[in-house]
């Protein structure tokens, strides 16, 4: 029976020597023209740090901050409905609609978005496309999926009758939403949000397009050295970083889960 | 009341994207306008024309195709082996497979490519389909993994005290009480397949890239409707797909009760 797992983690293994494959160029010397590497150089991370290179790195800190607000309040509402409907059917047309641009893929998604923001159906009274709001509205959409389905996890399993118990005692609806199913929802407010912010910092098709190359974030410098710059040494060093804010944001949140268990 | 106007304002929103590119790719000319100005075929035409798509849906064929095959009873023997194989940390061997999902795509993208080129491997199909095996098995385990652990072993037990071999066992009473898992792993593992960007647009070129890369180029050299046409039958099939597995499972027992 535990042989049955072997193939899998061979599957995984293979992706894991990608990983390494990644880890080893990103500390292997650049040689301008070429896609061979030098030696051993720590001049990639020193890159990052440069000041052209490092504003990239702070405006997708900023850009996956708002997008993690904004996604939080626009999915709160759906995410409740999600979990307190009592009508199966509602239920199932409410998933399906989340779903929907969860699976439809992320090209399809960002063409979407560039026909919207750019002045085809309506005419936006500052720029929209190719600037940071622009993809800014993209990033939260992008995100509210996988945000409800986080927050309704966690509504579900905040029971009515605190609620109503509430509702009984006298206080008034946003009163029993701030003080009794918020403060239980917790554990999914703060889950969703590392995850969407980690998804965000490394976000790539949004930006690219919606951004049009106006605004980038760090995938988008990868993407620039990796495959048009051929630096692949230095798109490493880039996409470490990402691999490691995501895995640390990760590791986060397995404590947060960790400390709440009994 | 609030919360209604609410939740059909954000529903709105996080659908407004599809509609438009719906209307859109009846635009019936190259300059998009919105609402269209009358009703026309001919993007679609053109997206099913267009010599490089053909070639792409091939390689998207061939691609998802080889990597669904493989991640199916991979990743069912994965889940039996988490439910059943009495691991010592099943958490963490799940988690463990569950990892691709959380790298990011350009970090996977730009290893692959690196190994790919290592190995000699770039104009072949074989690194898209290793890497696709390994993005879609998470979906596979996961969909899979909530059949199992709806099976009562008893059935099994039942079959193999009347004197089934192990094997007929496995064919004649655990696959069949697997078959929703199946079909839901099936659906997931294609669509998220099918739809994958990211590591793909690292590992193309020309001549194996996938739809979505494709589309990506086109998008970014051209701006008539011919990829609205496209999307909108990508997002049709979804739609359906994600309506199939609904029916078949329920989707809140795979998202919204999570392990």
């Amino acid at each position: 029976m535990k042989l049955l797992l072997a193939p899998a983690v061979g599957v995984v293994a293979v992706f894991a020597a990608a990983l390494a494959a990644l880890l080893q160029y990103s500390v292997l010397e650049f040689i301008p023209g070429s896609l061979r590497t030098g030696g051993f150089t720590l001049a990639n991370f020193r890159g990052v740090l440069a000041p052209g290179y490092l504003d990239y790195v702070w405006d997708t800190a900023l850009l996956s901050v708002a997008t993690t607000g904004l996604t939080l309040v626009a999915s709160y509402p759906i995410a409740y409905a999600l979990a307190r409907t009592p009508s199966r059917r509602i239920r199932s047309w409410l998933l399906v609609l989340t779903l929907a641009p969860f699976f439809t893929g992320a090209i399809v998604r960002t063409y979407a978005w560039m026909l919207v923001l750019g002045n085809t159906v309506v005419t936006w009274p500052v720029p929209m496309l190719f600037t940071e709001r622009g993809v800014l509205v993209g990033l939260v959409h992008f995100s509210m999926p996988t945000m409800i389905l986080l927050l309704a996890a966690a509504i579900s399993h905040v029971d009515p009758v605190y609620e109503r118990a509430a509702t009984s005692l006298g206080a008034r609806p946003a009163r029993v939403f701030w003080r009794v199913t918020l403060p239980l929802s917790m554990p999914g407010v703060v889950s969703g949000s590392l995850i969407v912010f980690a998804w965000t910092f490394s976000a790539f098709p949004t930006p690219e397009l919606l951004g049009g190359g106006k605004v980038k974030m760090i995938a988008n410098v990868v993407k620039d050295l990796a495959l048009d710059s051929f630096n692949w040494p230095g798109a490493a060093a880039f996409a470490m970083l990402a691999l490691a804010v995501t895995l640390a944001l990760l590791a986060g949140l397995s404590r947060v889960a960790a400390g709440r268990a009994p | 009341m609030i919360l209604r106007l609410a939740v059909l304002g954000l529903l709105a929103f996080m659908t407004l994207p599809t509609v438009v590119v719906i209307a859109v790719s009846f635009n019936p000319t190259a300059i998009l306008s919105f609402p269209p100005a009358g009703l026309s075929l001919r993007w679609y035409a053109n997206a099913l024309t267009y010599p490089q798509f053909q070639r792409a849906a091939v390689n998207s064929l061939m691609v998802t195709g080889g990597a669904v095959l493989l991640a199916l009873p991979i990743g069912t023997a994965a889940a039996l082996a988490l439910e059943r194989g009495r691991l010592r940390a099943p958490g963490a061997w799940a988690t463990v497979l569950l990892s691709p999902l959380v790298v990011p795509g350009v970090a996977a993208g730009l290893g692959f490519l690196i190994v790919a080129a290592f190995l000699g491997l770039l104009q072949s199909r074989v690194v898209l389909i290793a890497a696709h095996v390994a993005l879609v098995l998470p979906f596979v385990v996961r969909s899979v993994w909530v059949s199992v652990t709806n099976l009562d072993p008893a059935l099994e037990r039942a079959a193999a005290s009347l004197g089934a071999t192990p094997w007929r066992v496995f064919r004649r009473v655990t696959l069949p009480l697997l078959r929703p898992g199946l079909f839901a792993a099936l659906l997931f593992a294609v669509v998220v397949s099918v739809n994958e960007f990211v590591v793909s647009l690292f590992i193309s070129t020309r001549v194996n890239e996938i739809l979505p890369v494709a589309m990506f180029t086109y998008v970014v050299n051209y701006t008539d409707p011919t990829i609205a046409a496209l999307s909108t039958l990508f997002i049709v099939a979804t739609f359906l797909v994600v309506w199939a597995i609904d029916r078949v499972v329920d989707l809140s027992a795979v998202f919204l009760h999570h392990r």
